[in-house]
């Protein structure tokens, strides 16, 4: 498991209440049953992580952990 | 139609003593304080370092971290007497039933250290890191929010605040509601929690209403003793299963006693101060007494408002004159906030599962640190150790800032 992808799934984790192994391919809503709400702070906790700044527009884009993973490698 | 009688079948309560109703109880009736020095933020500077402080509260055995962490401590304490007198009841949530099940808890102050915390993260990182969950997480009316969620209660929901009267106006009001046929149960009270708050605990210390006694924390709050000098902020929560009694009856419910009074009245004097003699606390008391059909010499028992207050006690002394008149001295009253402290919008909560468990035992309780009465003050408050008494009515009073006042009357019921 690379270390962005590790640190990734624990902030999902943390912010998620998920207590059993993330997928990499999980959807936020459909798998890990978050709400909107939930998604805003989990963008937020990536921010702040990885010390970047996700625009409102690429923020919507993020919806699996896979995604989360890519913009943090190409962007952070 | 025949008139809609409302009993109390649940109880539940978080209070600096313990976290459970028995546990509480217990300590009531012992005369134990639940009084200790603030830690969770630095009170040097602060001229009353303590308070009515809840410990070993773990929210997790009712909801789960995750949305836990995402409110303030209020709705936590509020979600968890909520749940205790749920549970209590032994009410079943079903299809059938959910629409007419609601509830109604309010708070003096609500999530006024979440606030805090939430600006001090706007300061040091600005607004994009503002939580989502910042507004939910502590607006007043969500614990009835959360427990309509968890429960899936679909009838009347809402939250009165009412100062240091919320937690009465919110079962008064919760009442009327199922006598007037809106419910058949309603799940009422309040909850508080200020003394993990910098600015709450200051406010309160401006406006030179909380005790000093900071040498003693467990003798401060002395309500009607002469050397009072204000009262102990205190943080918890008190809720009741309100239900309709034919309600309760067809499902079996161990019923506690009858919602049978309730009054209000507004002072129109001043923002913190009561009015002259007690004037509209007087009133409170009597339109309750009327409400309730009652005369003035069938009360047994009041659990009176008696914050410690240098003016407080003595203007409920008076009220309690103004409406009881001779009868005033027959009558037991104790403060139990001279062991947990002021509650604030929970006071009310609290004071009614007393007040209801005072009818249940036969028990009044003691008004602790009452060594040195007030000339002034000179009823009977009951004072150091608890006392077995007959009790059919009692009474239970809460008055607020802003001049808002609330009793409710209570009756055994067999």
């Amino acid at each position: 498991m690379s270390n962005v992808e590790e640190r990734v799934k624990k902030i999902v984790a943390e912010q998620l209440g998920v207590k059993e192994d993330i997928a990499t391919d999980a959807s936020f809503v459909d798998d890990l049953g978050a709400d909107s709400l939930d998604t805003v702070e989990l963008v937020m906790a990536l921010e702040e992580e990885f010390e970047c700044e996700i625009p409102d527009d690429e923020a919507e884009k993020i919806t699996t952990v896979q995604q989360a993973i890519d913009y943090v490698e190409k962007n952070a | 139609m025949t008139k809609r009688r409302v009993v109390i079948t649940g109880l539940g309560a978080v209070t600096p003593l313990a976290n459970t109703v028995p546990e509480t109880w217990d300590g009531i009736i012992n005369g134990k304080s639940g009084i200790s020095l603030i830690d969770s933020f630095d009170t040097a500077a602060f001229a009353t370092k303590f308070g009515g402080v809840v410990r070993n509260f773990d929210i997790t055995r009712y909801i789960e971290e995750k949305d836990a962490k995402r409110m303030d401590g209020f709705i936590h304490y509020g979600i968890a007497a909520g749940c205790q007198a749920i549970e209590d009841s032994g009410l079943e949530v079903t299809e059938a039933n959910a629409e007419r099940i609601g509830v109604a808890i309010g708070s003096g102050i609500g999530g006024i250290t979440g606030i805090e915390d939430c600006y001090a993260t706007y300061e040091k990182s600005g607004p994009r890191r503002i939580s989502p969950f910042f507004v939910p997480g502590n607006i007043i009316n969500m614990i009835s929010g959360n427990l309509s969620i968890k429960y899936g209660l679909k009838g009347p929901n809402f939250a009165i605040v009412t100062a240091c009267a919320t937690g009465t106006h919110n079962i008064g009001d919760a009442a009327r509601l199922i006598k007037y046929g809106d419910a058949e149960v309603m799940i009422a009270g309040g909850a508080e929690r200020c003394t993990t708050s910098p600015t709450a605990m200051g406010g309160f210390i401006a406006a030179k209403a909380l005790s000093r006694r900071n040498d003693d924390p467990q003798a401060a709050s002395r309500p009607w003793d002469k050397d009072r000098d204000g009262f102990v902020l205190g943080d918890g929560s008190g809720v009741v299963v309100l239900e309709e009694l034919a309600h309760a009856k067809k499902r079996g419910a161990k019923i506690y006693a009858e919602v049978v009074g309730y009054g209000m009245s507004g002072d129109a004097f001043h923002i913190t101060t009561p009015s002259a003699g007690g004037e509209g606390a007087a009133r409170c008391m009597k339109n309750a007494l009327r409400d309730a059909g009652l005369n003035k010499d069938d009360i047994d028992y009041i659990n009176a408002h008696g914050t410690s207050t240098p003016a407080g006690d003595i203007g409920e002394t008076h009220a309690m004159k103004a409406a009881l008149g001779a009868h005033a001295y027959k009558v037991a009253i104790s403060s139990t906030k001279s062991m947990i402290g002021h509650l604030l919008g929970a006071a009310g909560g609290i004071e009614t599962v007393l007040s209801v468990l005072s009818i249940k035992n036969q028990i009044a309780p003691p008004t602790l640190n009452l060594d040195n009465q007030d000339p002034e003050c000179d009823l009977d408050y009951v004072p150091n150790s608890a006392r077995n008494m007959k009790i059919d009515v009692a009474m239970s009073n809460s008055f607020g800032f802003g001049g808002t006042n609330g009793t409710l009357i209570f009756k055994r019921f067999d």
